[in-house]
């Protein structure tokens, strides 16, 4: 790991304007060697450690957000929640108004990582991560992602790739809380150098490869996310975050499916089914959606639903077996959020 | 009979079971025999860690903690190309850099197989580089992030060249060679008959092979076959290899994470050109070995070069992706099958061919588990070893018996269902083991076998199977092991050894074995271990800690005890024949006089008594020698009994529920023989479901070389885990122990595959039983895509 030099802010202002570059942009490189005079923003760390120790990330200065005052607190906002950036994963899944109205969030952050990790990692660290792929992840391979001129996963080891929306490379989105937000209509609360706020939904705020291969989000140099932003929930909506891996004790998912459903009765007025690691950014499977709206949910609809979600799927050469395994889950997830 | 033998009496066989006594001529001072457990007050008792406190508290000193004035920090410089010419190596920009203190190329690297220069051959120009990972240099300079920076300066010319890394792909004649000539066979035990060599395929060796196995085939009623693979599994130690190593004109002192002290010195000694009294080795804690600590390694050579060319000390530990590419793995495995049987199920012969790799070293044999386990008088063995451009594989928790095992034991299960017998059926009539037999009876009964169901019959998504599986492992025991008890004037007793406790709890058994015989508690014994600057201990490989040191351990306090009650008998009016010491006194047999052992040791005219025992050999005889090393007459083994549940639309396997039944002669401390058969089944479950080295195809590097990629079992994936020990007497030595390490885990992976067959009436016979793998058996998986 590199030397680096560490900066506290005195406020938020001063940490955009102190920041010079995202992660993703002090990663890209033509060579393979990243550069060493960034400074960037860290929150929780623990992604940003790890790309360090690892000789993916060298920057020259760290800037902590984690010491700023009210970045970590869920606060009540025009019926919905507005959550701080800080808030971290043990807090999500602790909170009783998240467990009982957006228990899709509160599910995807308790399963997330360790307990350990979850009691430092912050949302917004865990939304701007960047990617698992053991090719990104390996000083060896100086794959497209960092600036290079290949994904290795298309002719190489992709059993744990993408199998939907690989175009060009074949990540899957590293964020769990990810798939439930967007799932929830999340929205982002993001603030420049100048102080200027805007929002975005969470939705649109993820970048697939064919829209820019380098990084996995719009968020600009300079920029800090401030809040994320969930809207009200009527009573009669469901949720469920379903998260399946190899091991549940600290592994990343195979599979995970987040539901949201608004029900009159067993009745679907309106469904959101968010699909994560399976594609590079939060999968919405709209043909899963559509199967369920208007109609009555039993265990035959979810199966169709589910068959309706995976219909696209195009698995690489080594991971066909994750279809019948999210095919699995959808369904599962559909029926568990039916009595949620 | 010679003078110095005398005829005793000993317990032998099961306890509860049937104990008789055995007659045995043994020498007149060995420790008279010891009763079963149930008579001892020490022995056989559940004893806490000794250095427990210290470990959870963080005070235990690990390799990795030692600091010593003035210390260098080392690095190592690694290829990064699975095959390559080095055509030149430039140091001369790292040595300018600021802080390095001494360089290092590695010119002929260890820990690999050694070709054999052809009659006349001049050897290579240039040194090859074989796997991705293997060393080329070293520096040391005086902070770690130094070194790193000076690392990068070296200026290495590689020409690449062609590479294999599958294991089939190397076994084609036009496959890039690893090794050009034929390479020195090596045995772990003993020397080797050259083996011949094509290609990369090494072999094959037939040697254990016995009988006419074509004959039995023939004579067969029927054939069962089936062909078995196993994947690269990487050892894992949460403590990394790591050395600091201290050259001074006075001698070398390495402290270094090992289980072997003695021998590091011996190889360290011979390295050097050193003679033994030169050569210190010591080690306190250690964080895992697994058989990955057993020798030293061009990581330990490089960091005493350094030491050396630097004048101080240096530091070297290897870093996690390091550990993961080149500290040793468990090779890979391909195992065809055929079992002749007659219907009764009993065996006319069975036939192996094997192949594995240990990627540029020897060593991926299946073991001894199916030539030993069952009786079979026709048996034909065919093993080969094929080389790869892949990181030395070194003994693993019971080499070769655990990927055999996870084979041979569902072929014989697949016979009994073929027989139409209960797997527990068909192994009482094939296995001769009378402690086998006890531990399938007692297994059977507490994990409930007969709620077992026909395979496949588990009802709806999630099926539940059970299934066991036997373990066999020889009785190892290093015969040249030495234990020197001294008492003190003030009473208080010392152990030395240079035995290492890597952590199986041998500080604790050795305290109880003398706080048995000298009637103290474990907490008056001080043991000191792990420094070679003490009597010669056994390594902690091969099961075989406990077995070779507590013997000399008891005898060396028996004579201390000896010399001790000499001198304080006439005190007490009596001989020392009459004396005996218990709840910390010493006195006559008739309890109507006595001292405390205090007393006793402060009439002592000097400092101290002291006496040193080496390991006889068994009262019964080896079974066979080899060196330094001794086989016991009898194996040592175990059942395990395993319950899944198979999740048919995930293709996940979650194990519920272990009951272990196990053996080890005489349980010296049953609480931590409890946990090592944890750590056994724990580290079986890991490598059956979840553990798998991945190299990448193109490249030749590891893809998972991390503890987050590489998928280890957690404290989720722990089923309930039941142990019972039997207490096997043999009266072979002074305590009749033996180890349990290995013997706990050959049995956990084909324990599971055989509950996971009876659950889903499928057979796997790959690992690791992931759920790509769970649902490709289903046929869930759609055509055309298979996983790699």
């Amino acid at each position: 790991m590199n030397g680096f030099e560490w900066m506290s802010p005195g406020s938020l202002e001063q940490a955009a304007r102190a920041a010079s570059a995202t992660v993703a942009t002090a990663m890209a490189c033509r060579s393979g060697t990243p550069a060493s005079d960034a400074a960037v923003l860290k929150a929780g760390g623990m992604d940003l450690l790890d790309l360090m120790k690892e000789g993916l990330l060298s920057p020259r200065r760290l800037i902590n957000l984690r010491t700023l005052p009210g970045l970590d607190r869920i606060e009540p906002a025009g019926g919905g929640l507005r959550i701080g950036p800080n808030v971290t994963l043990a807090q999500l899944a602790a909170d009783e108004r998240l467990r009982t109205r957006w228990s899709a969030l509160a599910d995807s952050a308790g399963g997330a990582a360790s307990p350990q990790i979850r009691q430092i990692a912050t949302l917004a660290g865990n939304l701007l991560q960047r990617p698992r792929c053991w090719y990104f992840r390996s000083r060896a391979h100086h794959c497209v992602r960092k600036g290079g001129e290949t994904c290795f996963a298309f002719a190489g080891e992709n059993q744990y790739h993408a199998i939907f929306e690989h175009n060009g490379c074949a990540i899957v989105h590293p964020s769990t809380c990810a798939t439930a937000l967007v799932a929830l209509g999340a929205r982002l609360e993001i603030t420049d150098r100048a102080g200027a706020k805007r929002t975005v939904s969470l939705e649109e705020f993820f970048l697939l490869p064919q829209a820019d291969l380098q990084r996995e989000n719009r968020l600009e140099s300079g920029e800090i996310v401030t809040a994320i932003e969930l809207p009200a929930q009527p009573a009669s909506v469901r949720s469920v975050h379903l998260r399946y891996a190899q091991t549940e004790s600290f592994d990343r998912p195979l599979a995970e499916v987040a539901v949201v459903l608004d029900l009159a009765e067993a009745v679907c007025r309106k469904a959101a089914i968010v699909l994560g690691a399976c594609a590079p950014v939060p999968h919405r499977a709209r043909a899963a959606e559509a199967a369920l709206t208007g109609q009555r949910i039993d265990e035959a609809l979810a199966r169709a639903a589910a068959h309706a979600a995976l219909q696209d799927a195009m698995p690489l050469s080594g991971n066909a077996y994750k279809v019948p395994i999210f095919t699995a889950v959808v369904r599962r997830a559909i029926l568990a959020a039916l009595v949620a | 009979m010679p003078e110095d033998l005398r005829t005793r009496s000993y317990p032998v066989g099961i306890a509860g079971v049937a104990l008789e006594q055995l007659e045995r001529n043994v020498a007149d001072d060995e420790a008279p025999p010891l009763p079963p457990n149930a008579r001892l007050s020490v022995i056989g008792q559940s004893t806490a860690r000794l250095n427990g406190p210290a470990k959870v508290t963080g005070r235990a000193t690990f390799t990795v903690d030692v600091k010593l004035p003035g210390m260098l920090h080392a690095r190592m410089l690694r290829s990064v190309y699975p095959h390559a010419r080095i055509l030149s190596i430039d140091t001369g920009a790292a040595e300018r850099q600021p802080g390095v203190r001494a360089i290092h190329v590695i010119e002929h690297p260890l820990g690999r197989a050694q070709e054999l220069p052809g009659p006349g051959e001049p050897g290579d120009a240039h040194r090859r580089v074989r796997y991705v990972g293997d060393p080329i240099a070293a520096l040391a300079a005086v902070t770690p992030k130094a070194a790193q920076a000076a690392l990068e300066r070296i200026v290495v010319d590689y020409q690449p060249l062609p590479f294999v890394i599958d294991l089939e792909d190397a076994r084609r004649s036009d496959a890039p060679r690893v090794f050009d000539r034929p390479v020195r066979t090596e045995f772990f035990l003993g020397p080797a008959p050259q083996l011949p060599q094509h290609g990369n395929v090494h072999g094959p060796d037939t040697s254990a092979s016995r009988g006419d196995a074509a004959a039995g085939l023939r004579a067969a009623e029927l054939i069962v076959t089936g062909e078995f693979r196993t994947q690269v599994q990487t050892h894992c130690c949460l403590e990394p290899h790591a050395l600091v190593a201290d050259w001074r004109p006075e001698g070398l002192t390495v402290y270094i994470s090992t289980q072997f002290t003695a021998g590091i010195r011996e190889e360290l000694a011979e390295a050097f050109g050193l003679p033994l009294n030169r050569v210190r080795v010591v080690v306190d804690a250690v964080g895992g070995g697994f058989g990955s600590k057993s020798r030293i390694g061009n990581y330990v050579l490089a960091a005493v070069e350094l030491s050396r060319k630097a004048g101080a000390p240096v530091r070297l530990a290897l870093d996690r992706h390091e550990e993961q590419i080149d500290s040793g793995n468990r090779p890979s495995t391909v195992q065809r099958i055929r079992l002749g049987a007659r219907r009764d199920g009993t065996l006319t012969a069975v036939a192996i061919e094997a192949y594995g790799t240990a990627g540029v070293a020897l060593g991926a044999s299946v073991g001894n588990f199916a030539q030993s386990i069952y009786e079979c008088a026709a048996f034909a063995l065919e093993q080969s070893d094929v080389f790869t451009h892949a990181g030395p594989g070194c003994a693993m928790r019971a080499p070769g018996n655990v990927p055999g095992a996870f084979a041979y034991e569902q072929v014989i299960d697949e016979l009994a269902e073929r027989v139409g017998l209960d797997p527990l059926t068909l192994r009482e009539r094939i296995d001769a083991s009378p402690l086998r037999r006890e531990q399938r009876r007692i297994g059977a009964e507490r994990f409930g076998w007969s709620r077992r169901q026909p395979p496949g019959s588990s009802p709806g998504t999630l099926k539940r199977g059970l299934g066991m599986a036997q373990s066999h492992w020889p009785a190892l025991i290093q015969i040249n092991s030495s234990c020197e008890v001294r008492i003190l004037r003030d009473g208080s007793v010392e152990v030395r050894s240079s035995v290492q406790d890597i952590g199986t709890g041998i500080t604790t058994v050795l305290a109880q074995v003398v706080a048995e015989e000298l009637g103290l508690s474990p907490q008056d014994i001080a043991v000191h271990i792990g420094d070679t600057d003490f009597p010669a201990g056994p390594p902690s490989y091969g099961s075989r800690t406990t077995a070779s040191i507590t013997p000399p351990a008891r005898n060396a306090a028996y004579r201390a005890l000896r010399l001790l009650m000499e001198v304080v008998a006439p005190s007490l009016g009596t001989t020392a024949e009459r004396l005996i010491a218990r709840g910390g006194r010493i006195g006559t047999l008739d309890a109507s006089r006595s001292i405390t052992f205090r007393e006793a040791a402060a009439q002592l005219r000097n400092d101290q008594i002291s006496a040193v025992a080496s390991r006889s050999d068994d009262y019964g005889g080896f079974g066979r020698r080899m060196g330094d090393a001794a086989v016991g007459r009898m194996g040592l083994g175990g059942v395990q009994f395993a319950e899944v549940t198979v999740d048919t639309e995930t293709g996940r396997v979650h194990v519920e529920r272990v009951v272990a039944v196990h053996d080890c002669g005489r349980p010296m401390n049953p609480r931590q023989i409890e946990s090592q058969v944890h750590g056994g089944i724990l580290q079986g479950i890991s490598y059956a479901l979840f553990e798998e080295r991945i190299l990448d195809r193109h490249t030749g590097h590891m893809l998972n070389p991390n503890l987050e990629q590489y998928k280890i079992l957690g404290a989720r994936e722990t089923p309930a885990i039941e142990v019972h020990v039997l207490e096997n007497y043999q009266g072979n030595s002074a305590t009749d122990a033996y180890g349990i390490a290995e013997p706990s885990i050959i049995a956990t992976a084909p324990a599971l595959a055989n509950a996971l067959y009876n659950a889903i009436g499928v057979r796997l016979r790959a690992l690791p039983m992931t759920p790509a793998a769970v649902l490709t058996a289903l046929g869930r998986v759609p055509c055309g895509s298979v996983p790699p």
